[in-house]
């Protein structure tokens, strides 16, 4: 049972981490704000909610797993709302999306 | 199984580099928010990781959840700032 549980843990964390670096480097190398925006935040989201899923598995059924899954959905929540709440206040503030290649490129 | 938690910290650690290149570079002031975000959410999982090497996890996970409502309101609170203000995309 406890290999089982080992097993599990390793494959989520090491896919969490995985995502994370992909938003990392999706952050770094995309060439507007919206799409950098979105890289980070579906990434992130999806990685936090693996590594805290995974130690949630490795720590069993206690109260530490009960919290843990507290600090799971209030992630799932709170990620997406951030991130959302950061690109409005980029559109209100008059920053337009990259349309073309060519013009209003920032790099 | 704690050396596995090392080594992902670690290597969390390297990762958790990476955004600060564009909170140095960013053109826009919500790139680098963007940044601080992605910056905090990478902090909290190397927090769980820590409590776990340390062995004093119910201690951790209390900071953890801390941290993750402070990083949430911090976020929201500056977009609302930067909502107030408008035309300041440089």
């Amino acid at each position: 049972m406890s290999d089982i549980q080992n097993l599990i843990t390793i494959v989520m964390v090491t896919l969490g981490t995985f995502f994370m670096f992909v938003g990392s480097w999706g952050i770094v190398r995309l060439p507007d704000f919206y799409s950098r925006s979105h890289a980070v935040s579906l990434s992130d989201t999806l990685g936090i909610l693996l590594i805290l899923g995974g130690l949630m598995v490795y720590e069993g059924f206690s109260l530490n797993s009960a919290k843990l899954f507290i600090a799971l959905v209030f992630m799932a929540h709170a990620s997406p709302t951030g991130s959302h709440a950061i690109a409005r206040a980029a559109f209100r503030g008059g920053l337009k999306p990259l349309f073309t290649r060519t013009e209003n490129r920032e790099k | 199984m704690n050396s596995f938690f090392v080594y992902i910290s670690v290597i969390l650690a390297i990762i958790i580099l990476i955004p600060f290149y564009r909170i140095y570079k960013g053109p826009t002031i919500y790139d680098r928010m963007l940044g601080a975000g992605a910056i905090g959410t990478k902090t909290l999982v190397l927090i769980c990781l820590i409590g776990f090497i340390y062995g004093r996890f119910d201690m951790f996970l209390d900071i953890t959840l801390a941290y993750a409502v402070l990083n949430f309101i911090g976020v929201v609170a500056i977009a609302k700032y930067l909502n107030s203000i408008r035309g300041n995309n440089e």
